[in-house]
């Protein structure tokens, strides 16, 4: 039988980040600083929930192009709601929630029921929400109260308290605990995994694979939602037409993290460390006074360097045991 | 209570042009092993499929347990306690032993929650009472394919199934290996339980069946008490009426003719030490076991996989095949035992696909001349005479063996001298066989030469010019086809193991 070892290459990823947080602590300019923490933090909110739906999907063997303009074509509506229609704040929450819920159900639907591939079905919701959206708001910018107005207790409640305490990282750390037991120890979770391991044998094993892949995408979409409140709460405006090239960013992460595009493994504690290695790397790069592109330009690096020990991982990985 | 568990009676099966399953029946009773037998595509593994709900039966009747039912699909037989172990196995490579064995019936708390402790502690004493000793919560892809042939095994176990199929389930497993496997079958029967067993192994049988069913060409052929007959009675059941012509008698091949294609000590995986010559005009056969080794050495050779060692000489002079491109341009084609996967394109029409390989000597710069490809396929589909209706008709719409003359003739097209066969006849009905016997016959009689891989041994004594064993990786044996005898093919075929 197998002693127990412990594989050093689950560590890589968390080495990756603490490397880049120190790289950055010494060279930056002030890297190392509450200020800084806090950027990275804020920034990481929306592309952390975004990245955690999008796990379940890729765990599946699926993938979902749809997370960006899910997420604002959610949050558009959710602003028409608040100043078009003058509903109650909590109201216009609800409501983005259920928009981008929706949106997962539709490409839960395509993907499991009418047999499209998951790239083209959300591919096609990708752009459907993003027309949507912009069509819905007449291409107006949907503003969202800021704090110390009316309903600004949301961004309190969300983003920053009064004292300034970054609220939001508490929400994410509680929705990542709780998709960490929806994965691990629950019957979806399991069936996540098995969908994307061997679909036809997990069907051919009793399960409705059908509706269970459609949750799958459903959660995700919901997920979006979640993005589309802490984006609002963070960022206040949300521009019609925008979205596009988000969901590059929750993708990346959940790579960096070292989820198999092909399926049937991943972890989300991976994830939320490939979210962070991101958002550390935008916020360092800054620091040492380069360009946001240069930001875009080494997250390419890292994802490639990412699915490179990955493929190592799983050479390793399949090693069988005698 | 009859003593009756299954009985499958009259059962009809048609695929587009093939009747798959003419009248094939099967009884099975409480507690035996009964043995399933027949050549490659006698309709055993169709009518296990129609027994586990894959395929619609189209006639006929299945009686389960003294009543007649309708299967809908492999859950309705599941669910009715047929369990089957498909030869590839069915399991979630990256869930772990305990959550394969309890998938869809997990163990949980608070209604919510799985009870991974739970599941991986009843799978323990699953397996212990199997006498396994299985971590459970190892991932099953870490698992030798024996174990996770025993894990499947298990689920079905788990599942209270009655009657057990298994469809050649030795095929990948050691000497070893298959006596505990055959221990773990006697304590099935022993404890009631019936089990359909399906093997291309004879000598098996002797060992571990009850009764005997022979299908051939998708029909029923017999039933026998497996003490009551000899190996040599089952073999004439199986191959029965004469559909395959006498073997060769002697190779009209002259023994100086000259030789078109040399491999020298050749290393792969699975492939040790190969050397061999092949000459004009001349129908080489490649006998072995499943796993002996030979489309290993051909893909070696043919630059599929990567060679390790050793050299190929085409008409005497030495050639770097590093790939199946380099292979093509030395005028050596492949034919898979896999058409769909490698020959064909089944998604385009018969014409692309004849000129596929040469498609650079039917083009205009980069326009590709339309006319000169109709030409060229109109002759080759008269020529070898592929029965299709049109010039653009989708390959995927031709039976079995007119696929097989598409590929021979994209390669032939191409001017390849050298064709290796993998399985010719692999999935082709009884008729066209023998056309694309006849048609090897004429292509070595025009000159060119072939390799031919066959796990049928009348095809390899039919049409072999010369036969060359291999087993475990290794050649065992050559034999002229005048000495050649299915006795002689099979004692080298199972020396070194």
């Amino acid at each position: 039988m197998t002693a127990k070892k412990f594989d050093i290459t689950k560590l890589l990823a968390p080495m990756v980040l603490v490397i880049l947080y120190g790289f950055f602590s010494v060279f930056g300019n002030n890297f190392f600083s509450t200020d800084y923490l806090i950027n990275i933090l804020d920034g990481s909110y929306y592309i952390g929930f975004m990245a955690i739906g999008v796990t379940f999907v890729i765990i599946t063997g699926g993938i979902d192009l749809s997370l960006g303009t899910t997420m604002m074509c959610a949050a558009l509506l959710g602003g028409m709601a608040y100043n078009s229609w003058h509903w109650p704040m909590g109201w216009c929450l609800a409501l983005v929630l259920v928009v981008a819920t929706l949106i997962g159900l539709l490409n839960g639907i395509m993907v499991a029921y009418m047999g499209l591939p998951p790239f083209i079905a959300t591919l096609g919701t990708q752009m459907m929400g993003m027309g949507f959206g912009a069509i819905a708001t007449k291409v107006q910018t949907m503003r969202y109260p800021t704090f110390g107005t009316a309903d600004g207790w949301f961004k309190n409640f969300f983003y920053k308290t009064t004292t300034g305490f970054p609220i939001g990282v508490v929400w994410l750390a509680a929705f990542f605990i709780i998709a960490l037991i929806i994965l691990n120890k629950t019957r979806f979770g399991r069936y996540t995994y098995a969908i994307g391991s061997n679909a036809e044998a997990a069907r051919l094993s009793g399960i409705q694979t059908k509706p269970w892949l459609a949750g799958v995408y459903t959660f995700c979409g919901f997920c979006c939602g979640a993005a589309g409140v802490f984006y609002a709460a963070v960022y206040t405006s949300i521009i019609p037409s925008t979205g596009n090239g988000q969901e590059l960013l929750g993708i990346a992460g959940v790579v960096i993290g070292g989820t198999s595009m092909s399926g049937g493994t991943g972890t989300l504690v991976g994830t939320i460390i490939g979210v962070f290695v991101m958002s550390v790397l935008k916020q360092g790069l800054m620091s040492i006074g380069l360009q946001s592109h240069w930001q875009t330009f080494f997250t390419g690096l890292v994802v490639i360097g990412a699915v490179l020990l990955d493929q190592y991982r799983v050479k390793q990985g399949n090693k069988v045991v005698r | 209570m009859s003593d009756i568990l299954l009985e499958m009676k009259h059962i009809q099966k048609f695929f587009p042009g093939v009747h798959a399953l003419d009248n094939a029946c099967l009884d099975v009773r409480y507690g035996e092993v009964h043995a399933l037998i027949g050549e490659n595509g006698a309709g055993k593994s169709t009518l296990m499929k129609v027994l586990n709900g894959i395929y619609k039966k189209d006639g006929g009747e299945i009686i389960y347990k003294g009543e007649e039912i309708e299967l809908s699909g492999p859950l309705d037989a599941q669910k009715r306690g047929i369990g089957m172990i498909h030869q590839e196995l069915n399991l979630m490579p990256h869930l772990t032993v305990a959550e394969n064995i309890y998938i869809g019936k997990e163990p949980m708390f608070g209604g919510v929650f799985l009870d991974q402790k739970k599941a991986n502690q009843a799978a323990k004493e699953l397996l212990a009472s199997m006498h396994l000793d299985i971590d459970p919560t190892l991932p099953v892809k870490k698992l030798t394919v024996a174990k996770q042939q025993m894990i499947e095994i298990a689920k079905a176990l788990n599942n209270n199934s009655e009657l057990f199929v298994m469809d050649e389930p030795t095929s990948p497993l050691t000497d070893t290996e298959i006596e505990e496997l055959f221990r773990f079958i006697r304590q099935l029967r022993a404890a009631g339980r019936s089990i359909i067993y399906i093997s291309h192994r004879l000598e098996e049988l002797w060992r571990i069946s009850d009764r005997i069913t022979v299908m051939r060409d998708g029909q029923y052929v017999g039933t026998v008490n497996t003490a009551d007959v000899t190996r040599q009675e089952i073999i004439s059941m199986m191959v029965g009426r004469v559909i395959y012509e006498e073997p060769k008698q002697c190779s009209t091949v002259p023994k100086d003719s000259p030789v078109v294609l040399e491999a020298k000590n050749l290393n792969a995986p699975n492939v040790k030490n190969v050397s061999f010559e092949l000459r004009k005009g001349e129908i080489l056969g490649f006998a072995g076991l499943v796993g002996a080794g030979r489309t290993e050495t051909m893909r070696a050779l043919f630059g599929a996989d990567v060679r390790m060692s050793g050299e190929v000489l085409v008409k005497g002079r030495k050639v770097e095949i590093h790939s199946p491109s380099d292979a093509v341009k030395n005028g050596i084609g492949y034919l898979s035992e896999d058409r769909k996967a490698f020959g064909i394109a089944t998604g385009l029409s018969v014409r692309d696909n004849c000129v596929m390989a040469d498609l650079k000597n039917y083009c205009a710069g980069p326009i590709m001349n339309d006319k000169k490809i109709d030409a060229i396929a109109t002759e080759y589909i008269s020529k070898i005479s592929i029965k299709t209706p049109s010039l653009r008709q989708l390959v995927r719409n031709l039976s079995g063996g007119n696929q097989q003359k598409i590929v021979i003739a994209k390669w032939l097209i191409k001017k390849c001298d050298v064709l290796i066969f993998d399985e010719p006849t692999r999935g082709i009905d009884v008729g066209a066989k023998s056309e694309i016997y006849k048609l090897m016959n004429k292509l070595v009689e025009d000159g060119k030469s072939i390799i031919m891989i066959s796990s049928e041994m009348p095809e390899l004594l039919r049409m072999s010019d010369r036969i060359i064993v291999m087993s475990e990786g290794a050649i065992t044996g050559e034999l002229d086809i005048c000495d050649a005898t299915q006795t002689s093919v099979m004692t080298f075929a199972t020396m070194n193991m």
